[in-house]
């Protein structure tokens, strides 16, 4: 079985933005609305400062709450591996999953139904990766299997420090920051 | 100095998630009176008292089904998807509390309307003679009502505990995540509903010991109140941070002026008084307590969405 999960290193972020307009595009997300977008952290007092650039989107939970809380099933956890999605003939549009999701990264489309990133599945049934990824400029997104310990989003965890985002509120994410 | 900017603008997610508005807080408030009111109507059934005349489980159920559907409405006014709400009803997600709550709202018209037919209405009695006979099956031996009285208790109280479960559930905000939510609401629920009926007995003896029961339910909920709290600020940082803004943020002056203030210390005292024959009853109490109880819903529902946790920047 797989695991599909994404490292991404913050030391090369910069920020530019590319992965927010190629999910946009590739996954029509309405206007005004954004499946994924960069946060930008700054800590300390000049000169010692230190500054992360990241690029967020669903973290694909192995413990999804957004799923536990759907009261239609529309909510799931994919067959392919375990990707997070929403069946929009489902959807009541209660928000439950809004409200469970501690990254706010779900959000109801002008449609009614909530939405949110999808890993871009529909590409990544046919091998490719998802668009976030494959656009960006410094090649800061990995994308693959967690399960395989060959994959290079494996080999880069084995090799480098890194750490979930609110990885204490028990969801399980599976994006990873290099740090 | 820690900043964090996000590029991300979702309506209704930023810059702090506002989901949900009055429709949820008036909702999870009928909800909860209603489950009052079938708890008290389901005791007096329970007891026997269907016998007095004027007995208040004879209007309890009628008003339950007008008020709770009132409530259902405004549930479907909050909805973004109107016309797939029937998907709630094609599954049961035994992991949603939203969807144990679906289906108790069902459960609940069966156990109201059969409450209701102990004696059926007089306006429904000749439209409706089949009614009639319904009414003259349950009647047959007192076991039958007495049943009707259990089932209306324990759909009471899982309709109470529910209102509050469905916020507490939610382990991303820190404010509702508190098992104690769930036992809070039943108790308020019961006692605005205690505080409806005694306003609207007809029977002396019934209203005279909704008022002395109502006092106890005021004091547990006062207890149940700072066990909410204490339980947020012995927790972790982001629910001590949540505990702060009904304790001295935003919603603190609405929290304790409308809600432990005049929803519940000052009518407790009048009402106090009253039972002890010090003072008259009058509707000045019981009032304040049902709009303590409205009042309530709304700070949790608002404050709550205000409550969230922060992504540690680094790693420390
Ligand atoms: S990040 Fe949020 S929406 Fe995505 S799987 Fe986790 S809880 Fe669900
Ligand atoms: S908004 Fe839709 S996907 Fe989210 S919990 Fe409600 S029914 Fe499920």
């Amino acid at each position: 079985m797989a695991r599909f999960g994404m490292v991404i290193d913050t030391k090369k972020c910069v920020g530019c933005m590319d992965c927010v307009v190629a999910c946009k595009t590739e996954n029509n997300v309405p206007e005004g609305f954004n499946r994924d977008w960069i946060t930008t952290d700054v800590k300390g007092t000049f000169p010692t400062v230190k500054m992360q650039i990241r690029t967020e989107r669903c973290n694909h939970c192995d413990n999804p709450p957004c799923v536990d809380c759907c009261p239609c099933g529309a909510s799931h956890v994919h067959d392919l591996g375990g990707v997070v999605l929403v069946h929009h003939d489902k959807c009541s549009g209660c928000k439950a999953c809004i409200a469970a999701c501690p990254y706010d990264a779900r959000f109801i489309h002008p449609d009614g139904y909530a939405d949110k990133c999808t890993f871009c599945i529909h590409r990544v049934e046919q091998g490719m990766d998802p668009a976030c990824v494959s656009v960006c400029p410094t090649h800061c997104m990995y994308f693959g299997d967690l399960d395989d310990p060959n994959s290079s989003v494996s080999k880069l965890l084995n090799s480098r420090k890194y750490r979930a985002l609110i990885s204490e509120a028990g969801t399980k994410p599976q994006i990873y920051y290099l740090d | 100095m820690d900043e964090i900017t996000i590029t991300r603008h979702n309506e209704l997610v930023d810059p702090v998630m506002h989901i949900y508005g009055w429709e949820i807080a008036v909702y999870l408030f009928i909800g909860g009176l209603v489950a009052g009111m079938m708890i008290i109507s389901g005791y007096f059934l329970f007891k026997g008292r269907q016998k007095e005349d004027l007995c208040s489980c004879y209007t309890i159920p009628l008003m339950g089904i007008v008020l709770l559907s009132i409530g259902m409405f405004a549930l479907f006014l909050d909805l973004d998807h109107k016309l797939y709400v029937w998907r709630m009803y094609t599954t049961f997600q035994i992991t949603s509390p939203m969807s144990w709550g679906a289906w108790i709202l069902i459960l609940v018209y069966p156990a109201l309307i059969a409450g209701m037919l102990i004696r059926v209405p007089w306006f429904m009695e000749e439209k409706f003679p089949v009614l009639k006979k319904v009414s003259e099956f349950i009647n047959v031996t007192p076991g039958r009502v007495k049943a009707i009285g259990i089932i209306n208790i324990a759909l009471g109280i899982a309709l109470g505990v529910y209102t509050g479960i469905l916020l507490s559930s939610f382990g991303a905000r820190p404010l509702w995540n508190s098992s104690i939510l769930g036992l809070l609401f039943l108790t308020s629920g019961i006692s605005t509903a205690s505080a409806f009926i005694h306003m609207i007995a007809k029977n002396k003896d019934e209203s005279e010991m909704l008022a002395k029961a109502d006092n106890g339910f005021l004091v547990a909920e006062l207890f149940l109140i700072t066990l909410f709290i204490i339980g947020l600020l012995s927790s972790t940082q982001v629910h001590q941070d949540a505990a702060k803004i009904i304790l001295s943020g935003a919603y603190a002056p609405v929290f304790w002026v409308f809600v432990v203030g005049l929803g519940i210390v000052i009518p407790l005292i009048i009402q106090y008084m009253a039972v002890n024959h010090r003072i008259k009853h009058t509707p000045i109490a019981p009032v304040m307590v049902i709009i303590g109880g409205l009042i309530l819903r709304f700070v949790l529902v608002y404050a709550g969405q205000l409550s969230h946790w922060t992504k540690k920047a680094f790693l420390e």
